[in-house]
């Protein structure tokens, strides 16, 4: 991340006009916080993790915050194979849970937020589609997430609640794919995360439907056993879960989760 | 140095020793490219393998991706030859240019590839769309859709492959069969084709080998759905979400039927002068 350089070269001019953009007299680091924190979050935090990266990088002129963005499910994978990691935040707790078997979990994961499936829809809704039901309307192509990763199970458990059976065209290999389709009209809908539609929302419009309660998906984080980083990784834990952390998921369409 | 002037003049190269030079960077080439397979085989679950081979679904995505190569490699054949001559042959102007084009597939990273494909066949692109109104004919999502965009990935292997034989034939031949009479048609099937045959088969054989390992023009551009889209390397990747052995041996069975076939077709292409 080049955040961080271009944040102090902002900082070294400010400092001609105002003395006291970022404390200089202080010796930075004094928390100890600095060096690269590698974080493996779930595709779907990409945004608010983005945020609260550069402002941690901001309160921590020392620190440098990279991201793996991906499935949570191959993150998973990469983790318990050795991927040097100093956090891990999860879109569902069947993978933190996976890392913790292996042993891979510092301490105990707190759940940082929980997300709601929708129907994402192309703008002005083509396939006038209003809520699960109408998922299984022949002519509707539908694309789901396959269902060996967390919105593939979240869609699979909503339907089954509500009792529709339908077959979709495509079964994405992450969420991002699913929305993509949207996105492109290549299909009509597709079950995806509330936050994963407002970034999207110039192209994608969101369906909610009541079954949704039932697949809500609790996002875990946890700082890991072989952190080459563990002063860093849990004071960036510490920044999104703060009120300010939450603030940030808020906005981008995460549902609180209760307090702990 | 002299030569006896009653000796034939010996070719054989000095000493039948490889250069350290050359042997030790060869060797770590060599261990580089296999060492990875090492890496599979050791974490293969011999034990539970027979279950796994029989798992539903696997030989309908062997079978799907099979077929899905060797239909991309045919539509390659069917174009990529011509092409490959116009490059080797023809003269007309932007050729570097259009030579340029052809390797684009191969910097494109496949996933923008698949997008590519979406914004001209996909329902709302630029073909697409007509194709959809006028026939009704939707390509994404199809096992057409998949052969599609195994194509656009490997076709530049091939073409690249007949070019290099085109320019390293002997064009004499060609000219002679002219002068005979013979027509452009008929010394393109008769003369050309017969002498880059082996070009052709080597380029054919490496377009059907980057098919059948095709993963990401196929997933975005024609979706993942068993027994219709999902190919070998697309069930692999999924079974890695859930499942590292499972993945391990969707990736073996790839391999050996891939080398098999591979191996079974030298011999009978490539292997005879």
């Amino acid at each position: 991340m080049r955040i961080r350089r271009a944040l102090a070269a902002l900082c070294g001019s400010a400092l001609l006009a105002v003395a006291g953009c970022a404390p200089a007299d202080e010796p930075a680091g004094r928390d100890g916080v600095a060096g690269t924190v590698t974080v493996f979050a779930a595709a779907s935090l990409t945004e608010s993790f983005r945020t609260l990266g550069r402002e941690f990088e901001a309160a921590h002129p020392d620190a440098t915050v990279t991201f793996n963005h991906a499935g949570s499910s191959a993150l998973a994978a990469q983790i318990t194979q050795g991927a040097p990691a100093d956090v891990f935040a999860s879109a569902s707790p069947v993978n933190m849970t996976t890392v913790a078997d292996a042993g891979a979990v510092a301490g105990t994961p707190y759940v940082i937020a929980r997300n709601q499936p929708v129907i994402a829809v192309p703008k002005g809704n083509p396939g006038r589609v209003a809520g699960l039901a109408d998922l299984a309307r022949p002519g509707v192509k539908v694309a789901l997430c396959a269902e060996q990763v967390p919105c593939g199970t979240a869609a699979r458990t909503a339907l089954a609640t509500a009792g529709v059976t339908l077959t979709p065209v495509t079964l994405e290999q992450d969420v991002k794919g699913a929305l993509a389709k949207v996105r492109l009209g290549e299909v009509d809908a597709a079950l995806v995360y509330r936050t994963d539609v407002r970034p999207a929302a110039a192209d994608v419009d969101a369906v909610e439907f009541p079954e949704a309660a039932v697949a809500v998906n609790d996002y875990p984080i946890a700082v890991l056993t072989d952190a080459p980083n563990p002063v860093a990784a849990r004071a960036f834990v510490e920044l999104v879960r703060s009120d300010r952390g939450r603030a940030v998921l808020a906005a981008a369409g995460f549902q609180q989760s209760g307090r702990g | 140095m002299t030569v006896p002037a009653d000796a034939p003049p010996r070719r054989r190269r000095p000493g039948q020793r490889v250069p350290v030079a050359l042997a030790v960077p060869a060797a770590l080439g060599l261990l580089f490219l296999v060492l990875p397979l090492i890496g599979l085989l050791a974490r293969t679950p011999w034990d539970s393998l027979p279950q796994r081979l029989t798992a539903p679904g696997v030989l309908t995505a062997l079978r799907l991706s099979v077929q899905s190569a060797t239909l991309a490699t045919l539509l390659c054949l069917a174009l990529g030859v011509p092409l490959a001559w116009l490059l080797a042959r023809a003269q007309f102007p932007g050729r570097r240019i259009v030579r340029a084009l052809v390797t684009v597939p191969l910097v494109l990273p496949p996933v923008v590839g698949g997008l590519a494909l979406l914004l001209v066949f996909g329902r709302r692109g630029l073909l697409g769309q007509w194709l959809d109104t006028t026939f009704g004919v939707t390509l994404p999502f199809t096992t057409t859709g998949v052969v599609l965009a195994e194509a656009f990935v490997a076709m530049p292997f091939l073409v690249i492959a007949v070019e290099g034989a085109l320019r390293g034939a002997d064009s004499r031949y060609e000219e002679a069969a002219t002068t005979l009479g013979a027509g452009r048609w008929t010394t393109f099937t008769q003369v050309t084709l017969p002498l880059i045959a082996p070009g052709v088969a080597a380029g054919a054989v490496l377009c059907w080998a980057r098919a059948l390992g095709e993963f990401g023009a196929t997933i975005t551009f024609a979706g993942n759905y068993p027994g219709r889209t999902q190919t070998m390397p697309l069930a692999v990747y999924l079974a890695l979400e859930t499942d590292l052995e499972a993945a391990i041996v969707l990736s073996l069975i790839l391999l050996t039927v891939s080398v098999a076939i591979l191996a079974g077709l030298r011999d009978r292409w490539i292997g005879h002068p």
